[in-house]
């Protein structure tokens, strides 16, 4: 027979540890990635221990203590209601990274599954699907965000369940991009011949979607989900800042540079603003820099897009 | 031979795709005739060898036979059964018993499923056994098929291509199937592993009384295993007939300059050297009257404007030559 026995032992040795470590070790070289991987786990760390650490949790509001700069007590100052900023901003930052979670998850979900009936059933279900998705993708993101939020203002929704609209806000308007994406993988999928096999040998749908088709579309999942999450957090801060997403007294970082919106605050207090405007820009580099460096770990060829 | 009805009817197949390469001022809509009007029977146990060089629709052939792609005309009967008609219930029950090896023994198998599952799920997802029995049964076909038990846990990356390409027969073979389509299973091979691939189809056919339809670009890899030969030229059939009959009474120009080409290894045999002029042509655009013509060293005047008949020369000898 072949050359099997020796080589294929020693193959297997070396390649059993097979694809993900492989993705692994060459996202571990990857210093920009490791950087902002490392940055994600700090702000992680901050936003969901640190309050536990403050004398000011829950809002501690303090009328002799209003709009304070940084001190020894307030490491960040205080706001207008004498509130810790600092206790503040970790607390926000639960919430926005919350939202920014949720709403990815969300949409990978609506998106994974209406892109893999696009692409698995095609004809009229097809049409259906790709034509929303186009519409939805023809309208510029925040403007429909700021019409769905407003038509939802109407609702009376409790502000501490306001983020769970937003999660949903935003994960409708940001399916459409993944569908796409994972249709046109199912489509180039469909064309490898083990796929033909499937057909051969008369497997079912649910065998050729859960078995054949969908592990081979993990990678791109979570490439693409990763880099959502700051794009949803980018979206809820806007939508808060505009008072529009999650609403006070609920903190988000968001609502929190609201404060930059009076001319006194932004040029005298830029203790309540700067924290929470830089804790976004890091959160949302970081994540941008993570995801760029899963793409390129999982498929080095992917690169260039 | 007549009496009894054939395991397949190939009945005036035509296979038409829509070529519409656009400019920005002309739309020109042609039609690739990708099988043209072929018909032919495949016997039961017998080893059809259909050959073809690329882009003559051979592959096409095998696709339609097992309905893995749609026919614009004609018919396709297994055990008298209309292939194209069956219902999607029906079509699944016959799925057990026609199988399709395929060309390429890398992409053909998911990169990510180990071994044994890619050979056992058909079994599984027509509930023809347990998880228990299918590993036995997988374990008894890797064995079948020159491939060792401690094989069943790997990943297709783990093999060469020739292991590769038995793992794809095992696949088909463990659904016990009675006609198996083999679309160019050795091309992608080297030409030292091609021999024994072909000889585990001979080993098989002869174990489980199957059938094959052998498909190749080469007429020197069917000598070995083919009972009868179809040659193919731009979706048609150029010449039919029996192992025999095609390899040492070849009657088409074509069928000839085919053998021509293979080198033989006695030096006292002597055939004639047909040295083919010219490339396939065009398929969307192919030649008026016999389509060899542009390629023929005999061409006459009438090869350019008449298509020859298909006819039956001698004894279950067919050709489709002017001059035959
Ligand atoms: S019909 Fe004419 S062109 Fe065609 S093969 Fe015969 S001789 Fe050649
Ligand atoms: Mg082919």
């Amino acid at each position: 027979m072949e050359e099997t026995t020796v080589q294929t032992e020693h193959m297997a040795k070396y390649r059993k540890s097979n694809l993900w470590k492989q993705v692994f070790r060459r996202l571990v070289k990857n210093k920009m990635a490791m950087t902002g991987l490392g940055f994600l786990i700090f702000i992680f760390v901050f936003c969901m221990i640190g309050p536990f650490f403050s004398p000011y949790a829950n809002g501690g509001v303090d009328a002799i203590n209003i709009n304070q700069p940084p001190s020894a007590e307030h490491w960040l100052g205080t706001d207008a209601l004498g509130r810790d900023v600092l206790t503040r901003l970790m607390e926000a930052g639960r919430i926005s990274l919350t939202v920014g979670l949720g709403a990815m998850v969300m949409s990978v979900f609506i998106g994974t599954l209406l892109g893999v009936l696009a692409g698995f059933y095609q004809g009229i279900v097809d049409q259906i699907i790709m034509r929303t998705a186009d519409v939805l993708m023809t309208i510029p993101g925040l403007p429909l965000l700021f019409i769905m939020a407003a038509v939802m203002s109407e609702w009376k929704v409790p502000a501490e369940n306001r983020l769970y609209i937003v999660m949903v806000m935003l994960s409708i308007v940001g399916w459409s991009g993944l569908a796409r994406l994972v249709r046109s993988q199912i489509l180039s999928l469909r064309e490898r011949e083990y796929m033909h096999a499937t057909e051969s040998l008369g497997l079912r749908d649910r065998r050729k979607l859960f078995v054949h088709l969908l592990p081979n579309i993990v990678p791109l999942l979570i490439v693409v989900g990763t880099l959502s999450v700051g794009g949803a957090i980018l979206s809820e801060s806007v939508l808060s800042y505009f008072g529009l997403g999650v609403v006070p007294p609920t903190a988000s970082w968001g609502n929190m540079i609201n404060a930059a919106n009076s001319l006194i605050d932004f040029q005298n207090r830029p203790w309540l603003w700067i924290p929470p405007g830089v804790a976004i820009f890091l959160t949302v580099i970081s994540i941008n820099l993570l995801g760029d460096g899963l793409r390129d770990a999982i498929d080095p060829k992917m690169k260039s897009r | 031979m007549d009496q009894k009805e054939p395991l397949v009817e190939v009945k005036n197949l035509k296979k038409h795709y829509k070529d519409s390469s656009r400019s920005l001022f002309k739309r020109n809509q042609s039609v690739v005739k990708a099988v043209d009007n072929v018909s032919f029977t495949i016997e039961e146990g017998e080893t059809f060898g259909l050959v073809g060089e690329s882009g003559s629709g051979k592959s096409t052939i095998g696709r339609s036979i097992l309905r893995l792609t749609d026919i614009t005309d004609g018919e396709i009967l297994y055990k008298g059964k209309s292939v194209h008609q069956l219902s999607k219930q029906e079509l699944r029950e016959h799925r057990k018993s026609f199988q399709f090896v395929f060309q390429d023994p890398f992409s053909s198998l998911n990169p990510r499923i180990r071994i044994g599952d890619a050979i056992g799920e058909a079994l599984l997802d027509h509930g023809l056994a347990t998880k228990k029995e299918i590993r036995e049964k997988v374990l008894e076909v890797l064995n079948l098929c020159g491939l060792a038990p401690y094989h069943i846990d790997r990943f297709p990356h783990e093999f060469s291509g020739g292991q590769r390409q038995r793992i794809g027969i095992a696949r088909a073979i463990i659904m016990d199937p009675e006609f198996i389509v083999a679309d160019e299973p050795v091309s992608g091979l080297d030409v030292s592993i091609q021999a024994q691939i072909i000889n585990l189809f001979s080993d098989l056919q002869e174990k489980k009384q199957l059938t094959y339809l052998f498909i190749s670009h080469d007429l020197s890899v069917v000598e070995h295993i083919a009972t009868r030969v179809g040659v193919l030229y731009l979706g048609t059939l150029m010449e039919l007939g029996s192992r025999d009959e095609i390899y040492e009474n070849p009657l088409h120009p074509y069928t000839k300059s085919l053998l021509s080409a293979i080198p033989i290894p006695d030096p006292t045999v002597k055939r004639e050297r047909i040295v083919l002029q010219g490339d396939v042509p065009n398929p969307a655009n192919p030649p008026t009257g016999c389509k060899f013509h542009t390629r023929c060293p005999f061409a006459r005047e009438k090869c350019k404007t008449i298509v020859p008949e298909f006819k039956e020369v001698e004894a279950n000898h067919f050709v489709a030559c002017h001059l035959v």
